[in-house]
């Protein structure tokens, strides 16, 4: 488990990753924490002959909270986004969701950036984000330009980012009414074996919005707006739990693996997405 | 010496034998300060690491090593071709077949090594191995061990004679060419009668799944040949040093005088670290032609997918029981999955192991046990992974089989294991399959088991539960697992114990200081145990001279003993043994010199705590420390100068641990998560020497067992991939996943063990799966669950659940 050879930058601005990226096309990465990256370079499953260190980068970190929404910038630690009074207030469901992935060490280099660029259907945060109906931003050397997170992923490790592009900040609009991070895994350490992303809007007893997101049941995060729409105007009952779970299934692919079968993966993200949005009303 | 210390302060200084002493190993481990094998660093010191192959069965049509040759740093690349002329491109295993060093002509498993690459640094070698071309013709893959004794395909061309013929393997015929060997015990019409006629008859096939003990250090080795004098250094993460030294002398041809073996801080074995593997090989012939001394060490997909395996036991059994429920007769017969070559470790007449005390702790007087070794397209290995040969797959079957016979007869689990325990008054009971227990009080651990954890409130719990859950009330079972086992550790005497004609002995050598300290080296090797704790215990109460004074030293074979090294719980059974032994030569010997210092007779003297005293007059007495310098330092008529012995240990019989667990399992029907509520386990391992590291085995055993029984597999796809190659599918639970252990225990020494003591290292793991497993399957019992294979995952539990409608 050794990587092949690579050299190793460490810019200090964007300019001199853009053109290192540039330079070496698709020879070239950026790294964040590396703890998605490293693991596949030395396991031989991707070469990165140019490796581009972002630690260095200014203009990449801090949590701002303002009336208008919630920026993270890309190299923000899930560590941090635990340790963020203030955002664990104002969006619950981000602690929620990181305090589910991997594990203190993992959490303290990992990056809210890294993981969501990083296209991995098993990665917590691309779903959480388009429950969350994130905005990622993105600097690339024709300039800078936004792509909604629900429109972000393609397939398996494809996104909507350009090779000669950055992922610099993840803007959430302030999120309302209850919430839920619900994951199933294996053990510490271990991506999803179904997991839901749900947040809800109480008024009275009627739902008046919900927004659902699965992880790690089909090759990209699953924003189901259908799995939404059929609890919004109900007062999530059984009948709309069930219709609710219906659509979210109609929507998810699933493969075997380890995890089990296609049936299992099925059944367990209903169940899942039940606990889930039970836990969000109840917080609503 | 005056004398203010009372004799309990006394006893208490010795820190001997029931002193909850503190590990002395740990003020290394914990401060970064261990010395493992891949912290040797030699001068000039080169890397060798493996080509290996990604198909499971191919032909080699070519190997082109000219492109790896021009890496800078890369030194030479060994194929099979270069080992042939020295007859080191196969080599012997410890079960009697032979394993290719590197592949000659084709590969059996995924994983196989094909060349060895040595270079300056492992980057050099890593680079190297990515440009070794290698051309495969793929073959067909078997990895289902009855389609391999089904199949035309011939796996192992090498054990096929001319015209077809079937050569006798070690362990006599073979049936079929993919066949290893069948071995029997017990008595095979009188059981299929007890059978035939028997009032219940149980029946049930079961699957122990292949796994790994994965130790935290993985394999290596530092291979040192110094061509001036002809020695041949060897560090490595073995076992069994002093059998490594001899195996390599006899396929090497180095006399056994120029080899030294030392086995290191070892990082867990497990029995993974007992076999030879092609790294060893490798290191030192790569050592020997380049001069140099030349590091090998596994990376953990390497150990994962290519060192020794455990288990992979297909097993069916049938028990008979009269309609009281006491248990007539047992049945069972093993398809045994050894890989593509037989390199289990077991003692040479015993190719299944301890299989035959699958009778477990019941008095069954008719049974017939029969196992089939086959060869297929995976791994070689089938050690046993915390436990003593093949034991964990036998307590597994019975205390499975035990369970499904209380269903058959509508039975509690507990009272049927109640009603057929061996009683304390039969031992030492021969049992139908061939052993004879030493000792046990069975009734006394199971009563005090089930009061601890009030076994009839738990029975009304679950039963409320179960209404519950039907009435919709809920949608969590719970399950009480059980699990009573009797090991049989201490292999072993020597007539019937042997590992490639070496007998299973232990020793130990102590050298008494003059001033009253003392170092004492044995034959095994810790890896993990607190050894050096727990022997000079053993020591302070036998020798009287306190545990801290005393050094314990393993692992070197140019100062240790000869011994066969630790594994299957021998080293307190074995070694512990010939360490109470020499001492008490030592004391013997002490207490002619403490005679002639007091001016009495030898026998006017006798022992006490630290000391030997004058019979009737305790306040003449000299120390055991005056003593040790009175040994070296005065002229006593007939007896030599110094004070040292040595002893070696031929175990009259096997010891017999046992133990009672329950387990307490909530399961969440809907997602197959298991929550274990409770773990109890009792266990009777005999005398306790140190309790805190009885607790701390019992611990880890128990951990292993949780992980075996709920998720952790060597698994193979049809193509002969292995599935779990990473330990992001390989299970290794975490602190999260382990529950709060409660342990207890009862004493019942062994009769023939000079103190009694028995082992407890393995217990844990061989009782503690049963357990796990039979909670799960409890669970599901009042819905018409009989029995399902573990690792019980969640999806396996959900699919379960799912099959018995529960989710409908
Ligand atoms: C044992 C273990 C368990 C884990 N478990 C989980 C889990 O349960 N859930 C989970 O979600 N994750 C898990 N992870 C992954 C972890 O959260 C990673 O840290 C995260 O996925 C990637 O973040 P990173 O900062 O380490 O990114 P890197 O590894 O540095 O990068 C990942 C990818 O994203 C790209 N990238 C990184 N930053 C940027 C950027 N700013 N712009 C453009 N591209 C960028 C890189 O080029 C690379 O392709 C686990 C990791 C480990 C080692």
């Amino acid at each position: 488990m050794i990587p092949a050879a690579f050299a190793y930058y460490r810019p200090t601005d964007m300019a001199g990753v853009i053109s290192l990226l540039q330079e070496h096309g698709d020879d070239a990465r950026v790294m964040a924490g590396g703890h998605s990256l490293i693991p596949m370079m030395k396991l031989r499953m991707a070469d990165v002959p140019h490796l581009i260190d972002l630690q260095a980068v200014g203009g990449l970190s801090g949590i701002a909270i303002g009336s208008g929404g919630i920026r993270i910038g890309a190299m923000v630690t899930q560590s941090e986004i635990i340790a963020d009074d203030a955002l664990s207030t104002a969006a619950p469901i981000l602690r929620e969701a990181a305090l589910q992935i991997a594990d203190p060490q993992v959490r303290n280099m990992g990056t809210v950036g890294g993981n969501v660029a990083n296209g991995d259907p098993g990665n917590d945060m691309p779903g959480l984000m388009q429950c969350l109906d994130a905005t990622f931003s993105l600097i690339g050397p024709d300039g800078v330009r936004d792509v909604p997170a629900r429109d972000f992923y393609e397939a398996a490790y494809m996104t909507a980012r350009g090779d000669e592009e950055v992922l610099t900040a993840v803007t959430i609009p302030l999120p309302a009414g209850g919430y839920a991070y619900e994951k199933q895994k294996r053990k510490i350490g271990d991506y999803a074996t179904a997991a839901a992303a749900v947040q809800i809007v109480k008024d009275g007893d009627i739902c008046t919005a919900a927004s659902i997101a699965m992880t790690n049941l089909s090759d990209t995060p699953i924003f189901s707006e259908a799995a939404g729409a059929a609890l919004i105007g109900t007062s999530v009952d059984d009948a709309a739990l069930q219709a609710a779970t219906d659509a979210m299934q109609g929507d998810i692919d699933p493969s075997e693996d380890n995890r089990g079968p296609v049936a299992f993966k099925k059944h367990v993200a209903g169940v899942i997405l039940r606990r889930a949005i039970a836990r969000a009303w109840s917080r609503a | 010496m005056k004398d203010e210390v009372t004799r309990e302060e006394r006893i208490d200084n010795l820190k001997g034998m029931g002193c909850s002493r503190k590990r002395v190993e740990d003020a290394r481990f914990t401060q970064g300060k261990g010395n493992y094998v891949d912290d040797i660093k030699l001068d000039g010191m080169l890397f060798g690491d493996f080509v290996r192959t990604p198909y499971a069965h191919a032909r080699i049509v070519s190997i082109n090593t000219e492109e790896a040759m021009k890496v800078p740093g890369v030194l030479a690349v060994l194929t099979a071709a270069d080992l042939e002329p020295l007859g080191l491109h196969w080599m012997p295993t410890l079960a009697g077949d032979k394993q290719m060093v590197l592949a000659d002509g084709k590969v059996l498993f995924q994983g196989q090594e094909v060349a060895f690459v040595v270079a300056e640094d492992r980057y050099a070698a890593a680079d190297g191995i990515e440009l070794v071309e290698v051309e495969y013709e793929e073959l067909p893959v078997i990895v289902d061990p009855f389609e391999a004794l089904q199949s035309d395909v011939v796996l192992r061309e090498d054990l096929v004679g001319d015209g077809g013929t079937l050569p006798d393997g070690a362990h006599g015929p073979r049936k079929h060419h993919n066949h290893i060997f069948t071995w029997e015990a017990g008595d095979k019409d009188p059981t299929a009668e007890v059978i035939a006629e028997a009032d219940v008859v149980a029946e049930e096939s079961m699957y122990y799944h292949r796994t790994h003990p994965c130790p935290l250090e993985t394999c290596g080795c530092v291979a040192s040949m110094d061509k001036v004098n002809g020695k041949l250094t060897l560090w490595g993460t073995f076992q069994a040093p002093h059998a490594i030294r001899t195996v390599v002398s006899l396929i090497s041809g180095i006399e056994e005088h120029n080899i030294r073996v030392i086995s290191p801080d070892i990082g867990g074995g497990f029995g993974n670290k007992v076999g030879a593997y092609p790294g060893y090989v490798c290191s030192v012939v790569a050592s020997i032609v380049t001069g140099k001394p030349v590091k090998w060490i596994e990376d953990r997909m390497d150990n994962l997918m290519t060192t020794a395996f455990a288990r992979d036991y297909h097993m069916t059994g049938k028990i008979a029981a009269t309609k009281e429920g006491k248990i007539t007769a047992l049945q069972c017969h093993v398809t045994a999955d050894h890989g593509g070559f037989d390199a289990c470790a077991d003692p040479t007449k015993f190719p299944a192991g301890f299989m035959n005390i699958c009778t477990g702790s019941y008095d069954i007087p008719t049974a017939y046990l029969e196992v089939d070794g086959v060869y297929t397209n995976k791994a070689p290995g089938g050690v046993s992974y915390r436990c003593s040969f093949r034991v964990t797959e036998a307590v597994y079957f019975i205390e499975r089989m035990i369970e499904v016979l209380a269903i058959e007869l509508n039975m509690d689990a507990a009272e049927l294991r109640r009603i057929n325990f061996i009683k304390k008054e039969q031992f030492p009971y021969k049992a139908a399959l061939g052993w004879e227990y030493d000792s046990g009080d069975y009734h006394t651990a199971w009563d005090k088991a089930l009061k601890a954890v009030d076994y009839d409130g738990l029975r009304a719990e679950q039963a409320q539960r179960v209404a519950d859950f039907k009435a919709g009330k809920t949608r969590s079972l719970m399950g009480i697992g059980l699990s009573f086992f009797t090991e049989i550790v201490g292999a072993g005497p020597v007539k019937n114990c042997d590992i490639l004609g070496l007998g299973m002995f232990d020793s130990c050598e102590i050298r008494i200081h003059p001033t009253g300290s003392a170092i004492a080296r044995l034959g095994t090797i810790s890896q993990g145990q607190g050894h050096a704790t727990t022997f000079a215990q053993i020591l302070a109460s036998e020798i009287g001279l306190p545990a801290d004074s005393i050094t314990i030293e393993e692992g070197d074979t140019d100062t240790a003993p000869y011994g066969l090294g630790t594994y299957g719980s021998r080293s307190t059974p074995v070694a512990g043994a010939a360490t109470a032994m020499a001492g008490r030569k030592i004391r013997a010997k002490a207490q002619m010199i403490a005679a002639y210092l007091l001016e009495v007779h030898d026998n006017d003297v006798e022992f006490d705590v630290d000391r030997f005293v004058v019979k009737g007059a305790p306040e003449q007495f000299k120390t055991m420390k005056e003593i040790a310098f009175a040994a070296y330092n005065q002229a006593i008529p007939g007896i030599e100068p110094g004070l040292e012995a040595v002893s070696y240990y031929d175990p009259p019989n096997m010891t017999y641990p046992f133990g009672a667990y329950v387990c307490v399992m909530d399961i969440d029907v809907d997602t197959g998560v298991p929550d274990i509520r409770r773990f109890y386990a009792l266990d009777d391992c005999g005398t306790r020497i140190n309790p805190m590291i009885i607790e701390g085995q019992v611990h880890g055993g128990l951990t292993e067992a949780l992980a075996v029984s709920l998720g952790q597999e060597i698994a193979y796809d049809d193509m002969g991939n292995v599935k779990t190659g990473t330990l992001m599918d390989f299970f290794l639970p975490t602190a999260w996943e382990v529950p709060n252990y409660e342990t207890d225990h009862t004493v019942t020494p062994s009769p023939h063990h000079p103190i009694g003591a028995k082992g407890v290292g393995e217990s844990p793991h061989v009782g503690g799966v049963p357990c796990f497993s039979n909670a799960v399957q409890d669970a599901f019992r009042p819905f018409g669950n009989r029995h399902t294979n573990m690792p019980h995952d969640h999806w396996r539990i959900w699919k379960t659940a799912h099959d018995l409608g529960l989710h409908d």
